[in-house]
């Protein structure tokens, strides 16, 4: 990113037409550390990889209950997320103690929109440099929504945030379709793969129990996280993964030699 | 304040607001300009207003009557109440939900005007859901017992009309419950009744449960669950005898099944085995407790 005339204002725009300060608040929710999200049409699972300062220090969560049918993973500036999330908390109380109902995720998602909306059109403020990741199951289903520092919103199938979530994203671009109709286990499996797309190439070189943490929520299914040791469990099917790999490789040597195959299809 | 709001009593000089008949009463006194003849198949008070002004009046309250009771045991608590919502002489309903349960360990019984009851649970529940998100950890009986306080005093001036009973096992597993008045003064100990029939029930619990009045020199018994349970049901079908706003038996000639009068709210223990008791009254999407939460470091992104 550069730094140009028009980017030190929340209320400048650029000469193109942009508002700087905006995609720079964006930019603080790439730095984050990946999460992602998918759901099936009863659940919705986020996966979390949690990253931490130093090796004293305790790794940070990232995963938050909003009420027991909505719960948010987040990426970028975790004061600001403090904030979100006590707002929402709110808002799902409210609506509980008005209606009588559990807070339709639409109308709670459009909310958190329009608060940060706010922030990137008055001059006193600055926007939330946070990107929520909001699951949850209403009346209307199971859903996962992506929230933006920009006061944008989008709904998906799934969903990946944070740094090199590229690669969780094309990982979920090749599954997603047979999403639908997985149980929870295969859901919680595919976010598991997902996620560990996105440290084969960092410095966290795999998932382990201190830094993953996982949540899902559905019907008859409350907010749930995992976290610590029960997270073993769900690491598993990556080890099976693994043996799977080494299964195939093992057989490739035992085998006469043939020509290679004209392209990898592991 | 009269804490028994009793149809036709409370203000004399009015006619009863909250009594059958008094829709009629009211029609009368507009079209009549304030004056009202007692009549003979009508037996209100006399009523003498200044010509031509009308009494208005805001009766915000109403009695619903119903019963409260709530006995600790060693290691567990039964908490039990009516289930007859009254007005005056008529029972606009026969099942009525007096009770709330907050968590594993905590139940909050109301008896009273039952619009306050409700509100006031709606209240409490949601208190409870905030503290949980912020703490981590589900809200232990003593805390909740001054939660209830210090709701009720908040209102001192416009208060709840409800007479709590909560029940649950403290931090130790120990069973204890709490008895409150309509602005919040409790205490905390192990037997407690409230509510319309409270002076019909409470003699029957001292001398059952703390066996007072008795000479025989037997040192008390402590009550097993079963007994707690059963003692209970007693309380209720004998105060239904008598008290026409606590339902004791049903009117429809069967044997006395107390089983079926009784909304017998919850048993809550912590012994694992004692679940037979146990219904979930858990309401929809309440979820477990969430585990402490970490300690997070001061970490600019994430």
């Amino acid at each position: 990113m550069f730094r140009n005339q028009y980017d030190t204002d929340i209320t400048t725009y650029s000469p193109q037409g942009r508002v700087h300060q905006i995609e720079y608040a964006m930019e603080a929710v790439k730095q984050g550390s990946a999460v992602v999200g998918l759901r099936s049409a009863t659940h919705v699972v986020l996966a979390t990889l949690k990253r931490s300062s130093s090796e004293l220090a305790s790794n940070q969560r990232k995963l938050f209950e909003i009420d027991s049918h909505v719960g948010i993973a987040i990426a970028g500036l975790t004061a600001d997320a403090r904030v979100l999330t006590r707002f929402m908390r709110a808002e799902c109380h409210n609506h509980q103690y008005v209606y009588e109902t559990p807070m339709p995720l639409s109308r709670l998602v459009l909310a958190v929109a329009d608060k940060s909306q706010v922030a990137t059109q008055r001059a006193s403020k600055r926007p939330f440099g946070v990107g929520l990741l909001v699951a949850g199951y209403d009346t209307t289903g199971a859903h996962l929504y992506q929230t933006c520092p920009s006061g944008n919103y989008f709904e998906y199938e799934a969903f990946a945030i944070g740094a090199r979530s590229q690669s969780a994203k094309t990982y979920l671009e090749k599954h997603f379709e047979s999403f639908a109709a997985l149980s929870l286990e295969e859901l919680c499996r595919h976010a598991i793969l997902a996620l560990q797309e996105t440290v084969a190439s960092s410095k966290d070189t795999e998932l382990t129990t201190r830094n993953t943490a996982l949540a899902f929520v559905g019907r008859d299914t409350p907010w749930t996280m995992v976290e610590d040791d029960s997270v073993e469990e769900y690491l598993l099917v990556l080890d099976a993964e693994d043996e799977l790999e080494e299964g195939d490789a093992d057989a490739a040597r035992q085998q006469p030699q043939q020509p290679p195959a004209a392209m990898d299809e592991s | 304040m009269d804490p028994l709001l009793r149809p036709g009593h409370n203000a004399p000089h009015l006619p009863a607001a909250m009594g059958p008949g008094y829709a009629d009463v009211f029609d009368r006194l507009s079209r009549q300009g304030g004056r009202v003849e007692t009549t003979g198949t009508n037996a209100l008070p006399t009523f003498d207003a200044h010509a031509g002004a009308k009494q208005a009046s805001f009766q915000p309250y109403q009695n619903n009557g119903g019963s409260v009771v709530a006995v600790a045991g060693k290691d567990f608590c039964v908490v039990a109440s009516d289930t007859r919502f009254g007005l005056g002489f008529a029972v606009p309903t026969r099942m009525i939900s007096r009770n709330l349960v907050l968590n594993d360990k905590v139940v909050l019984a109301t008896a009273g005007m039952q619009a306050d009851t409700c509100t006031l649970h709606k209240v409490l529940r949601i208190r409870l859901d905030m503290y949980r998100q912020n703490h981590g950890k589900d809200m232990s009986l003593g805390a909740v017992s001054q939660l209830l306080s210090n709701t009720l005093y908040y209102k001192r001036f416009f208060p709840y009309y409800t007479f709590n009973v909560l029940g649950g096992v403290d931090e130790n597993g120990e069973g204890f419950c709490y008895g409150y008045d309509a602005i919040g003064s409790h205490e905390k100990v192990k037997v407690v009744c409230t509510g319309s029939s409270q002076s019909l029930i409470q003699p029957v619990l001292d001398n059952q449960v703390d066996g007072k009045q008795m000479y025989d020199g037997q040192p008390v018994a402590e009550l097993s669950l079963e007994q707690t349970v059963e003692l209970v049901k007693d309380c209720f079908s004998s105060a239904g005898e008598r008290d026409i706003y606590t339902v004791g038996l049903d009117g429809r000639g069967q044997p006395p099944l107390y089983v079926k009068i009784l909304k017998l709210a919850f048993v809550l223990t912590s012994h694992p085995l004692r679940s037979k008791y146990t219904r979930s009254h858990f309401i929809q999407g309440q979820s477990p407790a969430v585990r402490d939460s970490q300690t997070t470091t001061d970490t600019y992104f994430t």
